[in-house]
């Protein structure tokens, strides 16, 4: 009814990888959504499509009834799509202050500084403040790129792998950071996560997506204990199932 | 605060220079004093990532529009010469930069020292302008004021002081807030910047474009100073006297491109004395040595000295 980002018809290939097969999925305002599957799904690319840094082979990309195929990164950004990536896009020298000052004064925030102080202790990243972005261990430049992203003008806010190459006892709390900032921004959040654990606990609605199409849709519970998710995304042995 | 008391001070340092210094100290401070306004558009760029190795194209420029106003129009006032010389950069940089702002690393370097050796070319072949031998200019007034032969100079080495001081404030205001730390967010990461909603082409173009300004305003200085003007201010020694200047003094002040353009004219003068034929292997040992030892310039050694004072 209410939705903020829809895809319709999604097609992309690289020579004969097919990325995306036809992929339709509308997202709802206000919900928080994990796109799981197995490496080579097309998670990234579906991301990469959503904010322009890919053109889809067909298909149309709504975003605010607004079809936005064929828009720069820079625009569907400024429409209020914001993402983090799968390796953290940060500025190196820099440090983690000016990362964030730079991010809310592109942003456009009516008093930059003050953004960047909400910014940092909303992201618990107070104690970082001042040490060099290139230096920080990975769990930190994860939130970091997280927290840039989530600007003052961010609507929809999609996450490519936000806990990997994190340690598993810090990925419930770098969780919990995220998805509090983005329930305090209003913001619409798409994830993608390949720990299942993870997945369960933050998500409201699963999609699996394998081979560049998807297999399953819906809550965590159905989508978690399908067959075919549990084949092809989570690599169980699935009992009398066919080969 | 801090910054304006420093350029009041270096304002009047150059004019007590203007006044009271020999001819030749005058000469010299001038050429210094151009090269480092060429340096400090030279360190706007370099805050993005991107070295020039064609800055002579818009110090040429600047030159070539100074002498052409004096032989062509007979327009003998330093004043416009000084003005339209960094229009006229400032304009072919707008121009230029819109190829010259998608391309990085060293398809940029190349790219730009490739556009500076065409106006080279062209200015050698064109007997009109002197070819090989240029042509001299001359300037009498400032803003319509004449005065006593001897103190022309004088005069021009103060306006092109205040001018140097002005640009070199602003270009400090400018680097000191967002666009300073967006050049350098440029420099660091492009696709991050682009997925923050700014465009960095744009970042890259306008700092670009005050690079061919800066630049084109200090080659009429140096053409003030000279009294000629030849296609050697476009050749490709002379974009990288900018480059060796801007990594003596480092980037990361913007009074370091004066210091080290004043080091570099000195050891010039000096060496053009004493030593001729080893000047160019003088130059070479002391980048040698700056890369080696000192690898953020001259400045971090004031820095240092200052925190440690
Ligand atoms: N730019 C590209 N050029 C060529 N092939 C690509 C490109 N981007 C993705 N692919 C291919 O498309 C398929 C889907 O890749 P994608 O990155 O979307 O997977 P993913 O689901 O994000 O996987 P992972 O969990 O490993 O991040 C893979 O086979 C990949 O090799
Ligand atoms: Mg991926």
């Amino acid at each position: 009814m209410n939705a903020v980002l829809t895809a319709e018809g999604l097609k992309k290939s690289f020579g004969a990888v097919t990325a995306a097969a036809n992929i339709s999925l509308a997202f709802d305002a206000n919900t928080v959504v994990s796109l799981i599957g197995a490496n080579g799904a097309g998670k990234t690319t579906f991301l990469n499509m959503v904010t322009g840094y890919l053109k889809p082979d067909s298909g149309r990309i709504m975003f605010d009834r607004r079809n936005i195929v064929g828009l720069s990164p820079r625009q569907i950004t400024k429409l209020g799509v914001s993402r983090s990536f799968q390796v953290p896009q940060l500025f190196q020298t820099l440090n983690v202050r000016d990362n964030l000052l730079i991010a809310e004064s592109i942003a456009g925030a009516k008093d930059p500084q003050a953004a960047t102080d909400a910014a940092l202790a909303r992201f618990a990243l107070e104690p970082y403040g001042h040490q060099q972005a290139g230096l920080l261990p990975e769990g930190i430049r994860k939130l970091l790129d997280v927290a840039m992203a989530l600007s003052s003008r961010s609507k929809l806010l999609l996450l490519d792998e936000p806990t990997s190459s994190v340690s598993a006892d810090e990925k419930f709390a770098i969780m919990d950071v995220v998805m509090g900032a983005a329930r305090a921004a209003g913001v619409t959040v798409i994830f993608v996560e390949h720990d299942m654990d993870i997945v369960a606990r933050f998500a409201g609605r699963v999609v699996a997506f394998y081979d560049g199409g998807i297999i399953a849709d819906g809550t965590p519970d159905t989508v978690l204990r399908a067959d075919s998710v549990r084949r092809y995304v989570i690599g169980d042995e699935v009992p009398h199932a066919a080969a | 605060m801090k910054a304006l008391a420093a350029a009041a001070v270096a304002l009047a340092l150059l004019i007590a220079l203007a006044l009271l210094a020999p001819q030749w100290l005058v000469f010299m401070a001038m050429l210094a004093l151009a090269k480092g306004v060429v340096v400090l558009g030279l360190v706007v760029l370099m805050r993005t990532g991107l070295v020039s190795f064609g800055q002579g194209l818009y110090f040429g420029i600047g030159a070539y529009a100074a002498a052409l106003l004096s032989h062509q129009w007979h327009i003998a006032d330093a004043a416009v010469m000084l003005l339209a010389a960094a229009a006229a950069g400032g304009l072919i940089a707008a121009l230029l930069g819109l190829l010259l702002a998608r391309y990085r690393d060293i398809f940029f370097a190349m790219l730009s020292l490739a556009l500076s050796m065409i106006l080279y070319g062209l200015l050698v072949k064109s007997a009109a302008l002197g070819s090989t031998d240029g042509f001299n200019l001359h300037a009498r007034t400032f803003f319509g004021m004449a005065f006593a032969s001897g103190m022309e100079r004088r005069v021009f080495l103060i306006a092109g002081s205040a001018c140097a001081v002005v640009a070199a404030l602003m270009v400090h205001r400018l680097l000191g807030r967002h666009w300073g730390r967006l050049a350098s967010a440029v420099r660091d990461n492009e696709l991050r910047v682009s997925y923050l909603g700014a465009s960095p082409y744009r970042v890259v173009y306008v700092n670009y474009l005050i690079a061919g300004a800066l630049a084109g305003f200090g080659g009429a200085l140096a053409a003030l100073a000279v009294g000629h003007v030849d296609p050697e201010t476009t050749y490709w020694t002379t974009s990288g006297e900018f480059v060796f200047i801007a990594i003596l003094g480092g980037t990361q002040s913007i009074i370091a491109p004066f210091v080290a353009a004043a080091i570099f004219e000195a050891l010039r003068t000096i060496a053009s004395q004493y030593a001729p034929n080893v000047w160019q292997m003088s130059l070479g040992l002391a980048m040698l040595a700056i890369i080696m030892f000192q690898p953020a310039g001259l400045w971090s050694l004031a820095e240092r000295w200052r925190r440690s004072a």
